[in-house]
């Protein structure tokens, strides 16, 4: 079968814009059927909603629905911003977010380190067993934080007071909950968010190394002038894509682990927007905050890229 | 040949160290809880059981065994992973492959759509109330429609199709008359089951763990997916066991001692199909993170 002389009687003389793409769809419709289910749910599912946003500037009455409420302006926001919680948000939400930023490079390091092993069982066993934790659901999660750090029976407690320590109740400290959140992520994704860079470490050219071996190189200078910068580019992309979410923070997770004794530390924008909205009933007040808190993310989103951009080549678009 | 100096021997040693470290430190807590389970609780309440289960026991699995809820929620959550799954390949399938064919006109505009989803949401409350306003409050379809699918899948699936449907393929199908409905379940999928079990599988262990919407859009108990079951027993600590069981009568001393017991088979149980089935998926996992890695 020719395939070439296939493709040939299409290129037909070109037609108006308008019957090109009327001509299209009535050869091609099945495939535009097929984008129905898709992109039927991201309209209603996340579209609508966009659009539902509006009701950030309006006092939300539930009868007269999103569209028949009336327009109060900035009022929510004001309010948000006059609130007493607004500071303890604001400082807690972007502490937990700088804290997890800062120990992006750890599933980097720990990806270094196991493309320096040979393709032995040790490597295959090291990557199975790290992984693992990822597939565990947060509730089990937190529920393993629970019994490690119980003030009594916890693990923990056990070996601090053994080593003639005060047993510490970890869960409801304000003081803990920032590092028992951010290093049982840790504990959670680091051999999970290695995998990427494994991959990119894959593709390091070895002619590269095996030059730098010639002439003398170490295995460390190696990794410092070889590997990193081979890497740069995922490094790069993934940061990018981590200052995206900056403002979420894991909340689901942050929802978990909070009560009323740690809330000085725990409560986040996600979680006082959860509180005011859906357990209190203040639609619009809440749809507000996260409205702030989205606006925050996408304009980080967007500087960060530019300045991937500009200095770095690599960016997202 | 190879020059392995000192220093890059103890390179060499120190990175090994430096691993089995942090294997030690990811592995000791999930052994831990398995050893506890099989426990006897004294022995762990009191530090003795550190690696090893002493006075292996079968109580706590006993007991959650017997109880209802448990069963329910595994139940709803096995019917909401299947159901939740399947829904997520009609969703996502026809749509990745539509948008790497290029007869497809503003497939560009049609992804740049769906992307931008990923960078931008109207947030939780406005979700909530179009979630409200269609009716699905307290409904199974409230956990698997919302997020049935993600602008990441679909631009992973594309790419799978894009690099391995050869588009020799499927025009040569045209010319021999197949419809794209023909080409697509007869040809393209059946060459696409390497993408089909990984975004599966993905979908499926975020169904498995999910708890948040089932939190916010399920009031009726009797709906439940395990993870709000294991909320009320690892969490939030409401102890419903043994209720309508008559054992009431248990002393609060064995409770204290059943309870802890409970809370460390539950993590197991709940786990466990993961747990099993893991280390025989791994590499899918693995396949799927790397296909999604790939830019264009």
């Amino acid at each position: 079968m020719n395939l070439n002389q296939a493709k040939s009687p299409k290129k037909l003389p070109v037609n108006s814009g308008f019957n090109k793409v009327r001509k299209n769809f009535l050869k091609n419709w099945q495939l535009y059927a097929f984008l129905l289910p898709a992109l039927s749910y991201f309209i209603i599912f996340h579209y609508i909603p966009m659009y539902g946003v509006q009701i950030a500037f309006k006092n939300f009455i539930a009868n007269k629905g999103i569209w028949g409420s009336p327009w109060i302006g900035f009022d929510h926001f004001t309010r948000f911003f006059d609130s007493y919680y607004f500071w303890r948000l604001i400082k807690n939400t972007l502490i937990l977010s700088l804290y997890q930023l800062l120990l992006f490079p750890l599933p980097i390091i720990l990806a270094l380190s196991l493309n320096e092993l040979k393709n032995g069982a040790f490597k295959k066993w090291a990557q199975t067993l790290t992984y693992a934790p990822h597939f565990i659901s947060v509730v089990v999660v937190v529920g393993m934080i629970v019994i490690f750090l119980d003030p009594i029976n916890g693990l923990v407690n056990q070996l601090i007071v053994l080593f003639g320590g005060e047993q510490i109740r970890f869960l409801d400290s304000p003081k803990w909950f920032r590092h028992i959140f951010v290093w049982s992520g840790v504990w959670q994704s680091l051999g999970w968010g290695s995998i990427i860079y494994l991959a990119a470490l894959a593709g390091v050219n070895p002619e590269l190394h095996e030059a730098a071996e010639i002439d003398g190189a170490s295995r460390m200078q190696r990794i410092l002038h070889i590997n990193i910068p081979s890497i740069l580019p995922t490094i790069v992309v993934l940061f990018i894509l981590n200052i995206g979410s900056f403002m979420s923070v894991g909340f689901e997770k942050v929802l978990l682990m909070q009560n009323s004794l740690n809330l000085e530390t725990s409560d986040v924008i996600q979680t006082y927007v959860y509180q005011a909205g859906l357990l209190e009933g203040q639609y619009g007040f809440a749809a507000a905050i996260g409205l702030f808190d989205s606006l925050i993310n996408i304009a980080l989103l967007i500087t960060f890229n530019y300045v991937a951009r500009k200095t770095s080549n690599n960016s997202l678009w | 040949m190879k020059r392995v100096g000192m220093p890059d021997k103890s390179f060499d040693l120190l990175n090994k160290i430096f691993l089995t470290a942090i294997v030690i430190i990811v592995v000791y807590p999930l052994i831990f809880v398995i050893s506890a389970s099989i426990s006897d609780p004294a022995a762990v309440s009191s530090g003795k059981m550190w690696l090893l289960p002493i006075d292996i026991t079968f109580d706590g699995y006993k007991l959650i065994l017997q109880d209802a809820s448990i069963w329910l929620g595994y139940r709803n959550t096995i019917f909401y992973t299947t159901v939740g799954t399947l829904i997520h390949l009609f969703v996502l399938l026809p749509c990745a492959y539509a948008l790497s064919r290029k007869e497809l006109m503003g497939r560009k505009y049609i992804l740049w759509i769906i992307l931008f989803t990923m960078m931008f949401s109207g947030g939780l409350i406005p979700t909530y109330l179009v979630i409200k306003t269609l009716g699905m409050l307290d409904t199974m379809w409230a956990l698997v429609i919302p997020g049935v699918v993600g602008a990441w899948s679909i631009l992973v699936a594309r790419t799978f199709f894009q690099q391995s449907i050869p588009d020799q393929l499927v025009e040569a199908s045209k010319i021999d008359g197949a419809s794209d409905f023909y080409i697509f379940l007869r040809i393209v999928l059946p060459l696409s089951l390497p993408i089909v079990a990984v975004m599966s599988l993905f979908h499926a262990v975020g169904l498995w763990n999910q708890y948040f919407n089932a939190l916010i859009y399920l009031s009726d108990r009797d709906k439940y997916p395990l993870q709000l079951i294991l909320r009320e027993i690892l969490v939030v600590n409401q102890m419903q066991l043994g209720e309508g069981s008559g054992e009431q009568t248990e002393s609060l001393i064995e409770q204290v001692r059943t309870g802890g017991l409970i809370k460390y088979a539950v993590i197991i149980v709940s786990s466990l199909p993961l747990l099993i089935a893991y280390p025989f998926l791994q590499r899918f996992f693995v396949q799927g993170v790397l296909i999604g890695s790939i830019k264009e």
